[in-house]
Parts: structure tokens; sequence; C-alpha cells
């Protein structure tokens, strides 16, 4: 089990755009194998920052990011194995389902037929596979997000990091898709970061919440949520998620408080 | 049972789109007719000669009588803007390619596109036919006008792919060809359809003015020659029958154009997607 095993820590990240916003300053954060993190925080406080800064995206203007070899050290591409899920599904409009998912197969170097069987399989495991050969513009949001899940999913990455990803959902599609999302990572043992704004998305879904102030971001606190495992529909409306709830909702109150006197 | 009624539904609200349609159609055909049937009262009425104005009776039965004539010269003008258009294609898009690739290609080579493109072909046309043959130098002004459409189309649909798609190439660490083909030129299909478009239209348009500026000096058998060789000789209906007929491609082209663009975009594309009533 490698899930007490530190897979990437960021020390002292400072991050300022060209245009003179700072980000980010001083900011850590461990992530530890198999773990279900979620940054909360208010909108604009680098969360996404963060996120792009751990997968390679843009590099930090300060600070270290180091990740943890896990079993053969350099084998296959350099760098950790990442899957991304965006804010928006990002789906190419002309490629199917099973070619969107396939995408990054594809980018390694796989063939056609190899990719093709695991893009059934993973395509099946997110509850589409009536669609396989269907367009993006023939899905509902949600299944769009489904979609752009599998694909993180496609190269069985270390690392799954999700950037505000049901945000634009309606709140029905959202319970279902955190409920999926759940069961998903109970499954497949992946290490989740999740960014959301949203307090009950974060206490529902994550072992541990890692409170951020505004910008520039910092890591304000840090909160587990005790709850096991399988959570489901009975534990939304549990007095102890309402409690967690209403916990995690005054601490990040006390952040943005504390972000806006300094 | 539970399929009937959605499907009577289906052929109520077809049957309603085929009314749409009709009218579309019978609305232009019907303003059309109603100008044919002033023009020959006009020429009637007035008794004019047809080397003023000839009736259109007088222009179908020249295009009638001509038709060797005139379908030949069809043919080379068609042979023509179908190379230039062609040529245009393959040259804007790969230029459109190099200026994505090279920003400092595209740097020194994109305001001489935008010369090319903003100096009136009419007045490139007699120079061109001091240097080159006839027939390739109506070729290049053919060339020249559908060119710049093409690049301009591309240049922009290459650099308008969604960042975020951008972003998972970059995580996937696709090459600089992989990005292009799986991920520019697709996003960029669009536009180049829209370039192409434009281009057929224009590419018929520098066949013409090339053709035109040759005049009586040239040898060529174009239709556009014919209009101008008819001119000369006061042969007012065969200009007619001539500028139908150009007319005609130039609607062909576009329409044939649009079904492609159609074709190839139906599937995924918001520009051919049914608009539900």
């Amino acid at each position: 089990m490698i899930g007490s095993l530190p897979l990437v820590g960021l020390r002292d990240i400072a991050m300022t755009f060209a245009n003179g916003t700072r980000a980010l300053t001083g900011f850590d954060l461990e992530v530890r194998g198999g773990e279900f993190v979620a940054l909360l925080g208010p909108s604009g406080c680098g969360k996404s920052t963060a996120l792009r800064l751990i997968a390679g995206l843009a590099s930090p203007t300060g600070g270290t990011i180091a990740w943890t070899t896990i079993g053969e050290p350099q084998a296959g591409p350099p760098g950790p194995n990442i899957g991304f899920v965006f804010q928006e599904p990002t789906l190419m409009p002309w490629a199917t389902v099973a070619g969107n998912v396939a995408l990054p197969l594809r980018l390694t170097g796989m063939g056609r037929y190899e990719a093709a069987l695991r893009v059934a399989g993973l395509i099946e495991r997110v509850g589409l596979g009536a669609f396989a050969d269907a367009f993006p513009r023939e899905l509902s949001g949600g299944m769009k997000m489904r979609v752009s899940i599998a694909r993180a999913l496609a190269t069985d990455p270390d690392i799954l990091l999700m950037d505000e990803p049901f945000a634009a959902l309606d709140e029905i599609t959202r319970f279902k898709l955190n409920n999926d999302l759940a069961e998903l990572w109970r499954a497949l043992g992946k290490t989740v970061v999740f960014v959301t704004h949203s307090v009950f998305e974060s206490v529902y879904l994550a072992e541990r919440i890692v409170v951020m102030t505004p910008r520039p971001g910092r890591v304000f606190a840090e909160l587990a949520v005790e709850a096991p495992y399988p959570r489901g529909e009975r534990f939304r409306t549990s007095s102890d998620y309402v409690g967690t709830c209403r916990k995690v909702a005054d601490v990040l109150a006390a952040a943005t408080a504390g972000g806006a006197q300094a | 049972m539970s399929g009937a009624p959605p499907r009577a539904q289906d052929g109520r609200m077809s049957r309603y789109r085929i009314g749409e349609r009709v009218l579309q159609l019978t609305l232009p055909v019907g303003t059309l007719a109603v100008g044919v049937v002033i023009w020959e009262a006009i020429v009637l009425l007035g008794d004019l000669p047809p080397y003023v104005l000839p009736a259109p009776t007088r222009v179908a039965a020249t295009l009638i009588s001509d038709w060797p004539v005139l379908w030949g010269s069809l043919l080379v003008t068609l042979g023509t803007t179908f190379l230039g258009l062609l040529l245009a294609f393959v040259g804007g898009t790969a230029l459109a390619i190099l200026f994505n690739q090279s920003r400092l290609v595209e740097r020194a080579l994109y305001p001489y596109a935008v010369i090319l493109q903003v100096t009136p072909v009419v007045a490139i046309a007699p120079l061109l036919l001091v240097y080159l043959p006839q027939p390739v130098a109506v070729l290049a002004c053919a060339w020249i006008v559908a060119f710049f459409p093409v690049l301009a189309n591309t240049t922009l649909g290459l650099n308008s792919v969604d960042r975020n798609l951008v972003d998972l190439f970059t995580l996937y660490r696709a090459s600089r060809l992989q990005a292009l083909l799986r991920l520019k030129l697709p996003a960029a299909l669009p536009y180049m359809l829209g370039g192409l478009r434009i281009a057929g239209g224009l590419s018929l348009i520098g066949a013409v003015v090339a053709e035109i500026a040759a005049g009586s000096a040239g040898a060529g058998s174009g239709l556009a020659y014919r209009i101008a060789e008819s001119g000369y000789r006061l042969n007012i209906p065969r200009m007619f029958a001539a500028l139908i007929l150009l007319s005609g491609a130039g609607i062909a082209i576009f329409a044939a154009l649009s079904l492609l663009s159609h074709l190839v975009l139906r599937r995924w594309h918001e520009s051919a997607l049914a608009r539900e009533p």
C-alpha cells in the first residue's frame, strides 16, 4: 500500500504572473499517494494556478515541486503520469467520444486497436457505453464531463487533477457525478486533487480539505473529514455532514476575512 | 404503438419545412420570370434592334446556336478557375501552416501577402501578360486573388484553438506534428472551408479579369475572351449568353463548395447544424 507515502510536495511556492498579479505566495502542500484532497477557497485565490503548477503546465516563480517516483524510476517518458480535468469538458468537437478518450493513448504512440480496447472499458466505466460513437455536441453537460474524466483516466495516471470540474453543472447532475467520482476513486485507488469553491462538495468528496486564503493564495488551514466511505446519499443528509460543512464554512470565512485584512 | 404519434408529428413538421423550401425557391424564380417578361416586353414594344438590346428569347436562341463555341470557352475558363483554386488552397494552407510554426517567417512574408491582395488584379494582369505565356498569366491571376482568403482564414483557424486543448496536448507531451495534425488542422477546418468558399468565386473573377486584359491580343478561348471578342464584333446577344454562362458557373462553384463544407462539417460543427424550429 502506497497510501501514506508522499507523492508530490510543493514547498514555499510563489507564482507571480507577467502582469504583476501575485497568485500564490508561500504555498505549501503535500499530497500522499492514494488520498483525495480538496483545495477549497474563494474565486481567484490561486487554486487553479496551484493545480496547473502541479501538472507542469506552468512553472512557479519561486519554490520547488518534488515528485516521489513510484516503482521503477525513469521508466517511460520523463515526468509524472498526470490526468487533468478542466473546468470545461474541453473535448475535441470533431472527434467521437471514443476518439476523445483515446487521445492521450494515441499521443503516447499506442496503436489504434490497442487504444480502442482500453477506451471501450473506460467509456463503460463512466457509464457512457451506448455513446462511444456520439459526437460531443450530441451529449449533455454532465455526459461531456464524464467523457473528460474517462479521458483523464486513459493513461492510468498516478494522480488525477480536477479543476472545479462540476461547477457549471446543475445540482442534480453534480450530485450524481460526485457520487460516481467517489465510487471511481475507491475502485481505482487514484490520488485525486480536487479544486472547488463549494464547501458542500469538498466535504462530501474529500478525505482532507486544504482551505486557501484569497489572493495571493496560501494554505490557511487543513481539515480532515473522518466520515468513512462509501458516503452516499445518506451521508449527504446526516448531521455529521452538516456539522462538518459548518465547521469548514467557518474556517473558510475566517480565511477570507484574514486575507481581506492582509 | 408508442412510435406512431411522434412519426405523425415528424410528418407534419417536414411538410411544413417542405412548404418553406418551396417558397424559398419559387420567390426568386418568380422575380426572375417577371424581370425576363418585362425585358422581353420592352424590346418588343420599343422595337429595339438586337445590337442595342437583344430580347431574352434572342439570347436563349444564341445560347443554343452558339453552344459549341460557348461550351468550349466555358470549359477553358472553368479549368483555369479550378486549377487556380486548387493551387491557392494548397499554397495558402501550406503558407498558413508555415506562418503558424514560425513567427519569423510570418513577420517576413505576411506583409507581401497583404500587398498582393490589396493591389487590384486588373492592374497586375497586363504586366503578367507581358512576362508570362497567356494561359500561365491567366492562371496566375486566378491564383493571386484566390490565395489570400485561404491564407487569412487558415491562419485565423490555426490560431483559434481551444487553450485548454493546447494545455492537454502539452500535458501529454505531444510533438509539434501531433499538435498540428490532431489539434490545429481539425480546429482550423471550418475556417479553411469558409476561405475556400470565398476563394472559389474570386478565382473565377481572377481568370475573367486576366482573359479580358489579354483581350484581342491573346489567342485565348475562355468565356471572358468571348465576351470581349463579341463586343468588338457588336455581337451583343452572344455577350449576354456568355455572361449568363459565367454567372451560372459562379453560382455552381459557390454551391459546390458550400455542399463540400456542409458534408465535411455536418457531424460536429455548429455552422452545419439544422436549427430546430
